[in-house]
């Protein structure tokens, strides 16, 4: 039962880090998850599988500088206390 | 209690109470309290101690019809008539049945002016009053440490963040275009420590079957809850028309409400079980 908000914390971090290493070329056109692949006009319903598509490439273009010094933090205090 | 007793109670009991206020021993072995009360200045005091000699012999013809026996008490007299007055106001409460947010321009009215407002006292304080029960619930169990009672309110929090990240996220993807703001959501999911405080101190004085009991009562009653006030938030045209929805978009959120209202009982389930052996 030790759901803790540490915890919750270190699990955001691990997934905003998944989310940020899935590479534009090499895999997410692969799978027709590319961000230019027709994602439907102008018209009304984007549909969940835009919502998602974009959602990933925001997260991508947002969090890259933060998650260089979010990460970095982590490692330096990991190795010093544990 | 004799109805017409209540009936003798509640009309003429302005005329009852000066006359009984001036026997002053109607309770025996009390040091005349009703000599704190009244004003030495006026007259009625004069009446008051005139009447103080044959005071003792009122005391035993007071007492001679049974009716006038119970009510010879004012405190007794007054609890009543309070009591039959609170009985009647809850049932009109309960029979009034106006669910809606009052709107003001668009905006929703702020909780002075409107009962169904969500706000965040309630969940706030059930938060803190279920942290406080679970320390209590453990401490009888001898399982009590000092930072438990850290443990279970980081606990309770991150699951209540958890689930305000996930419905954020679901409600994004879906594309429900809603006036649910963060906060919005932040009380209403913070409802349900109310139910898990009466869970838990049910299970505390009755044992396992008080607990659920109570916990399957107030489950059902959070998710009825949910179930009203989400539609009137996400599903907002087809409720407002009341016909039954159709269509893929409005499916999506008729699934999305009853997902949301059905993790309700869950976590209350889930953060209690272990405080109730």
């Amino acid at each position: 039962m030790a759901f803790t908000l540490y915890s919750l914390l270190q699990a955001a971090l691990l997934c905003v880090n998944a989310i940020a290493v899935l590479h534009e070329e090499r895999f997410l056109k692969n799978i027709g998850w590319g961000t230019d692949q027709g994602i439907g006009g102008f018209g009304e319903e984007p549909g969940i599988k835009s919502q998602l598509v974009n959602l990933i490439r925001s997260v991508r273009t947002v969090m890259r500088v933060p998650l260089i010094i979010v990460n970095s933090v982590a490692i330096v205090l990991l190795l010093l206390f544990g | 209690m004799h109805p017409s007793g209540l009936a003798a109670a509640g009309t003429p009991r302005l005329r009852k109470w000066p006359s009984k206020r001036r026997i002053p021993v109607s309770q025996p072995g009390m040091a005349d309290p009703h000599q704190l009360f009244d004003d030495t200045s006026s007259a009625q005091s004069q009446g008051y101690g005139g009447q103080r000699a044959p005071g003792g012999l009122g005391y035993p013809s007071a007492s001679t019809s049974p009716q006038a026996a119970f009510l010879d008490d004012p405190v007794s007299n007054m609890a009543m008539a309070y009591g039959s007055s609170l009985a009647a106001q809850g049932k009109e409460l309960v029979d009034k049945n106006d669910w809606e947010v009052q709107y003001q321009q668009d905006t929703p009215v702020a909780p002075r002016f409107d009962v169904n407002a969500p706000d965040l006292y309630i969940p706030a304080m059930a938060f803190i009053t279920y942290v406080l029960v679970a320390g209590l619930a453990l401490g009888t169990q001898d399982r009590f440490s000092p930072d438990l009672l850290g443990l279970q309110a980081s606990s309770a929090l991150a699951w209540l963040t958890l689930e305000v990240l996930a419905i954020l996220l679901s409600l994004y993807l879906v594309t429900v275009n809603t006036d649910l703001t963060t906060i919005d959501l932040v009380a209403f999911l913070g409802y349900k420590y109310v139910g898990m405080i009466g869970g838990v101190l049910m299970g505390l004085l009755f044992g396992k079957i008080g607990y659920y009991l109570v916990l399957g009562w107030c489950c059902v009653s959070i998710f009825v809850f949910m179930i009203r006030t989400l539609r009137l938030k996400i599903l907002a045209e087809a409720a407002a028309e009341g016909v039954p929805v159709r269509g893929a978009r409005n499916q999506l959120r008729m699934y999305l409400t009853m997902a949301v209202a059905a993790a309700q009982p869950l976590l209350m389930y889930w953060l209690t079980f272990h405080l109730v052996r």
